[in-house]
């Protein structure tokens, strides 16, 4: 399987290392990058894709920083596979879903990757653990203008970097920060820190959850313009933005401890002794209890797990990686089972499945 | 489970209040929690082309609407209408061709429609220059209205001298 590199290692991404990492799981910086004179991937006929995807192939064997890197075809993996993929925040539902020639090309400790043909020719991503969003925009800028070297981007002096949909166009870049607000959320503060988010231009949304449900107090922070701002610009402005809510969380925190440290340590200590002798167990379960412990560690309690350990769990109990795992699909009731054995095994109570631990 | 508060609705939202050391439970329907100021409406933040399009197009059914949606790409075939549907403009080339359509999209979405962002190494000089003798042009005209007419003739001098390397530069470049 092409894939076991990837499922036996653990992205650089989730090692808990980074500033502020107990509150910021991890930073993204994406550009969406077009090949001029090629119609968008969705009105590109199959040869202009093998075109796209050679050219990009070849531009990044001539990179030197991604000599390393692996290149998936995703016609070639399993749909378990793509989803795998897809858990590890490395490709986008729709480069999963899609008949078309698409691939990922990936460093293997996942810092940088790029999708070829998703909406856009190329998607090239920096992942970081923890608050870094200089550096990781330092990284995908040096590879952007490496690759530039060798592809023909489509760019207009006026407009910038052109791209399929018009929200991204200019940039094409958008910077995220995957955050974890519990604070703002038990003292339901949450609601007037969102909405001033959007005030100032930028966009929230829950991160594990669907529409309204905000699933392990998750939420992921971008931002939303790519015109009329430089690239050094937004990530500041970003990053302002994040140290605030950083703050309010912790002046959340502070409040709650003052009125309720027993019922919030119960609270913890109760989520951690769930997910650590659990014998059946949901992901959206993993994602709610982990929040919790997450809550434990952010506040310095002794004996909890730690926080690259919460960041694999999180990862590694989804349903793609226990399959991809387990080298078979599986029931959900079977899942389930297996889930609770892994988390019990990565958090000591001594679980009958071996636990890979990297680094 | 009814709403606590209306006993009318489904209570579809669940929470948790800790005040004083006391917890208390509250289940409530979603009307009833908004206007309590509980729900946390994510769904609204959310935000889609389709319904920016929507807000900003002239009366349905007109002839303008007709008019332009009809107006094609003459390099990849894409016609506007299709571009609403999906958001998804078909190539390089729609952007010139719906330029008229697309300035109050990128207006409304980003508050601009400039890229004032980083160009590709090979673009980049004659990025900077441009970016360069716009703002000259800038100050020329500050200086026009100020009548300083001395650095206005200046101004005019260097704007020259840079479109001139332009020049060169695009039939040089690409």
């Amino acid at each position: 399987m092409k894939l076991t590199g990837l499922s036996t290692s653990l992205g650089r991404w989730l090692d808990g290392s980074g500033p502020a990492s107990d509150v910021v799981l991890s930073t993204r910086v994406r550009l969406a990058r077009n090949l001029s004179g090629v119609p968008f991937t969705h009105r590109a006929r199959e040869e202009q894709l093998v075109m796209v995807y050679s050219s990009v192939l070849s531009a990044v064997r001539k990179t030197p920083a991604l000599t390393q890197s692996l290149a998936l075809e995703m016609r070639e993996l399993t749909p378990l596979d793509r989803q795998f993929l897809v858990e590890r925040h490395l490709i986008s539902n729709d480069l999963a879903d899609n008949g078309k020639l698409r691939g990922l090309l990936v460093l293997p400790d996942e810092s940088i990757s790029a999708m070829v043909n998703e909406e856009d020719h190329l998607r090239l991503q920096a992942l970081a653990s923890g608050f870094q969003l200089r550096a990781a925009w330092e990284s995908v800028n040096a590879i952007d203008d490496e690759l530039a070297q060798d592809l023909d981007y489509a760019f207009s002096d006026e407009l910038g970097y052109l791209t399929a949909c018009p929200t991204n166009v200019g940039t094409g870049m958008r910077a995220s920060v995957l955050i974890h607000l519990p604070s703002l959320v038990l003292t339901k503060q949450i609601g007037r820190v969102l909405q001033g988010i959007t005030q100032v231009g930028l966009a929230v949304r829950g991160f594990y959850g669907e529409g309204s449900q905000i699933m392990g107090n998750f939420f992921q922070i971008s931002n939303q313009t790519t015109l009329g701002q430089n690239e050094r610009e937004t990530i500041d402005s970003l990053e302002r933005v994040t140290k605030q809510i950083i703050d309010s969380e912790q002046r959340a925190r502070d409040e709650l401890l003052k009125d309720a440290r027993v019922q919030i340590e119960d609270k913890i200590w109760r989520a951690y002794g769930t997910l650590r002798h659990s014998r059946v167990i949901s992901s959206q379960e993993v994602v709610n209890l982990s929040s919790a412990v997450r809550f434990g560690v952010a506040l310095r309690i002794e004996g909890l797990a730690s926080v690259q350990t919460l960041n694999e769990l999180l990862v590694r109990s989804q349903p793609a990686h226990l399959q991809v795992r387990a080298g078979r699909e599986l029931e959900q009731r079977e899942r389930n089972i297996l889930r609770a054995e892994y988390i019990r095994g990565l958090l000591g109570e001594g679980g009958s499945v071996p636990v890979s631990r990297s680094n | 489970m009814q709403c606590q508060i209306c006993a009318k609705r489904p209570a579809v939202v669940h929470f948790t209040e800790i005040v004083n050391n006391k917890k208390s439970e509250y289940h409530v329907c979603e009307k009833c929690a908004e206007e309590k100021g509980y729900h946390v409406p994510l769904v609204k933040t959310k935000f889609s082309v389709g319904d920016l399009l929507a807000g900003m197009v002239e009366q349905p059914g007109s002839a303008e609407e007709a008019r332009v949606g009809r107006v094609q790409c003459p390099k990849c075939g894409l016609v506007y209408s299709n571009f609403k549907e999906t958001g998804r403009l078909g190539c390089s080339e729609c952007y010139p061709t719906f330029r008229s359509q697309l300035r109050p999209l990128l207006r409304r979405v980003h508050g601009s429609t400039k890229h004032v962002g980083k160009a590709p190494v090979r673009d980049a000089a004659r990025v900077a220059l441009r970016r360069e003798v716009q703002r000259l042009h800038e100050e020329l005209q500050k200086a026009v209205e100020l009548e300083d007419f001395e650095s206005a003739a200046g101004l005019r001098d260097r704007i020259k001298k840079l479109e001139l390397n332009d020049v060169r530069a695009i039939g040089g470049g690409n």
